[in-house]
């Protein structure tokens, strides 16, 4: 057999080769968006953070916290101190007397079946013992630990169902203009540079009193609380930019060379919707997703602070953060009930905003395969 | 420039008109009026208020009245006419908001005149404050790039925009007021009464401002005529300053429009906490008072505000950036 140059290729070669190839992965978007992620320390850190503290939060009703609603004047305004709960003064306390649970079950605005469910979990886990005052009590003597759990569950709900209903919004809109192009193009991004323009938050704030005059109507004829109406509109303000954004890629993804490559290997429409346009539309709406929930969590502790938001007895950051510069005053300074909110909606909003800078960094495809 | 301005024009116009249809309809539809209050009052006084406030109007005509310089009262109603018969009721595109609905002797025009300059003294005290720290910390960050310096820069950033303003704002008073008694709690007057609020309201978007600048300077000193620059042996300080920091701005510039609808939002807060008398303090009040006219007044303000504002950013923009042409925004 005559010797070959490297570079000629016999028909016994093709095998090996093709075999090679099919060894061969291609690293997917996900796979290496994944594995930068890793890497970038900080965002994954948030990442871990942000997971854990949104399980606990689900799980609060399991904790054994006590009441976040109800006030105890004796002991309003107590200093932060460690101990270890009512569990002596349990003790001491005859039976017919302690907290029934009953009681403990009713210390609670109205729950769904999920979070009774939790709190019987509780009572047979932790039996009656409650915490101590660990991070202190408010003006109404309510503790401040069991205020922050409870209202990290609204504050969390509130900017998950608000920034998917932006999502949502602003997809259907971002993704029809982006695919139809031209006039229609056009015109529905004319409209969007119009809402743009409109300072929303009178517009919000206008809504939200009409909403407060019609609620009842709302609740019987439609079953809309005025929780849900909340998500809906903040939902409906925060959709511009998602609808911007995806448009954008949109567009530019469908004179891509890359589309055309697979359109001329015979790829069919939907092949092409599915299997390149949508996975490179999702890792942008993914970063952008990432900052949109810090921003609809800033905007509702906005408006719970204008007293337009979350209402009492329910409790959300924005109202714990409302009360605490409602206690600033210049003869005593109750620190513990400014700081521990602020910590825990500080702690969480730079989370996600890390996680939002790292996911960016980490999903960009220009960025792909380097480091 | 003329066809840009005017285009610009046209679509201020739909704006506006989106704005003012939206927000009256809006109000009106709320339930319950401006008037009422603890006490029921009396039908002929409660019907004569309504003649008096065209409350008893079909909507629409409400609505045509508040616009334009429309006379539309049959009856040449007495208090159309001030005292002198000289004056009647403008509407909108007059430049006449009407009366305050809440505020009995106080036109809208009167509150706003009372009350804008002060909002706009501490909107431009927190603007040149976050101008200031954030272009500078921005340079820093950059010339200093993955350094500690860096690092703690990016991360204040971070949390500056993470933090609302109302928390930091509850620290702040507690540090340098109680703790600290170097500023007065709250109030309006002279220039130690602006500097807290107008710090609080600046800082996130001096944190915004930092990291745009960071990145921009970054990509402008990265270009061949900063190379060329320091290759004919300019000082460092006269390439930064001179050649980089132009280009480097720019992003900067284009994030002003959004920077200053961003601080007449915050303004409704931090105007609240510091008991400042400002016009978002008082479209809060209005808002829940169902103070009609005062409420539209100030949203119609504050959208020609922000619209004319950013007309003028993006104009500044294409003169600073002659790669961009007028025509194309």
């Amino acid at each position: 057999m005559a010797r070959r140059q490297p570079w000629e290729i016999g028909l016994e070669d093709s095998d090996r080769l093709l075999a090679e190839a099919r060894n061969q992965r291609g690293t997917s978007l996900w796979a290496d968006g994944w594995r930068r992620l890793r890497m970038d320390r900080p965002a994954f850190v948030a990442l871990i953070f942000l997971m854990l503290f949104a399980l606990g939060s689900w799980l609060t009703p399991l904790w054994p916290l006590r009441s976040p609603v109800r006030s105890d004047l004796d002991r309003a305004l107590a200093m932060p101190h460690l101990d270890l709960g009512d569990s002596q003064y349990l003790m001491r306390v005859p039976v017919e007397q302690r907290p029934t649970t009953a009681q403990i079950e009713s210390s609670y605005w109205e729950l769904n079946t999920i979070d009774r469910g939790l709190i019987r979990a509780r009572l047979a886990l932790f039996g009656r013992w409650q915490t101590g005052h660990w991070m202190g009590t408010d003006h109404l003597g309510r503790d401040i630990l069991a205020r922050i759990a409870w209202g990290s569950r609204t504050s969390i709900l509130v900017a998950l169902a608000a920034t998917a209903c932006s999502l949502f919004i602003g997809v259907l809109y971002g993704a029809f203009a982006g695919l139809m192009g031209g006039r229609i193009d056009n015109a529905m991004m004319r409209l969007v540079d119009i809402l743009y323009s409109i300072p929303f938050i009178f517009l919000v704030i206008f809504l939200i009193t009409l909403i407060g005059d019609h609620r009842t109507l709302l609740e019987e004829r439609f079953g809309l609380d005025r929780e849900r109406v909340f998500f809906v509109i903040i939902g409906a303000v925060y959709w511009l930019t998602m609808a911007r954004v995806v448009r954008g890629q949109v567009l530019s993804l469908k004179n891509s060379e890359f589309i055309q490559a697979a359109r001329v290997l015979g790829a069919s429409t939907t092949r092409i919707l599915f299997a390149h346009i949508v996975p490179n539309v999702v890792s942008v709406v993914v970063i952008y997703l990432t900052l949109t929930i810090p921003a609809v969590m800033l905007f509702e502790a906005f408006l719970s602070y204008l007293g337009l938001g979350i209402e009492p007895p329910k409790v959300s950051w924005g109202l714990l953060a409302s009360d605490g510069i409602a206690a600033i005053n210049p003869l005593r300074i109750f620190w513990w009930v400014v700081v521990f909110p602020a910590a825990a909606m500080g702690s969480t909003l730079l989370a996600l905003n890390i996680l939002g800078d790292g996911l960016r960094d980490a999903l960009d495809p220009k960025l792909r395969g380097g480091r | 420039m003329t066809r840009f301005l005017l285009r610009r024009l046209l679509w201020f116009g739909i704006t506006l008109g989106i704005v003012m249809a939206l927000s009256f309809f809006l109000m009106h539809a709320v339930k319950g009026g401006p008037f009422d209050g603890e006490r029921q009052l009396e039908p002929a006084i409660e019907r004569n208020l309504e003649a008096r406030y065209h409350l008893d109007w079909p909507m629409w005509k409400q609505f045509l009245h508040y616009v334009g310089p429309l006379n539309l009262d049959q009856q040449g109603a007495a208090w159309l006419t001030g005292g002198d018969g000289s004056r009647t009721f403008g509407g909108v595109l007059s430049g006449d908001f009407g009366p305050s609905f809440r505020y009995r002797d106080f036109s809208v025009n009167d509150i706003l005149a009372e009350s804008l300059p002060i909002s706009a003294l501490l909107g431009f005290v927190a603007m040149m404050w976050a101008l200031a720290l954030g272009i500078s910390t921005g340079i820093a960050s950059a010339l200093w790039r993955g350094s500690k310096i860096d690092l703690a820069l990016r991360l204040a950033a971070t949390c500056g925009i993470a933090l609302p303003n109302f928390v930091i704002a509850s620290f702040l008073i507690i540090l340098f007021v109680f703790l600290l008694p170097l500023f007065p709690v709250a109030g309006w007057g002279n220039l130690s009464h602006m500097l807290l609020p107008g710090f609080c309201l600046g800082l996130v978007f001096a944190a915004y401002i930092s990291r745009l600048t960071r990145t921009g300077l970054l990509e402008a000193l990265s270009q061949n005529h900063i190379r060329s620059a320091h290759a004919k042996g300019l000082a460092p300080r006269t390439v930064v300053m001179r050649h980089a920091l132009k280009g480097g701005l720019l992003p900067v510039i284009s994030y002003l429009g959004p920077a200053t609808a961003g601080i007449l939002t915050g303004s409704l807060v931090i105007e609240r906490i510091f008991y400042i008398p400002g016009t978002g303090s008082h479209f809060v009040n209005s808002a829940l008072n169902r103070d009609y006219t005062l409420a539209m007044g100030v949203t119609i303000v504050y959208t020609v505000l922000v619209y004319t504002l950013n007309t003028i950013v993006d104009l500044a923009y294409t003169l600073l950036d002659p790669r961009i042409d007028l025509e194309e925004v």
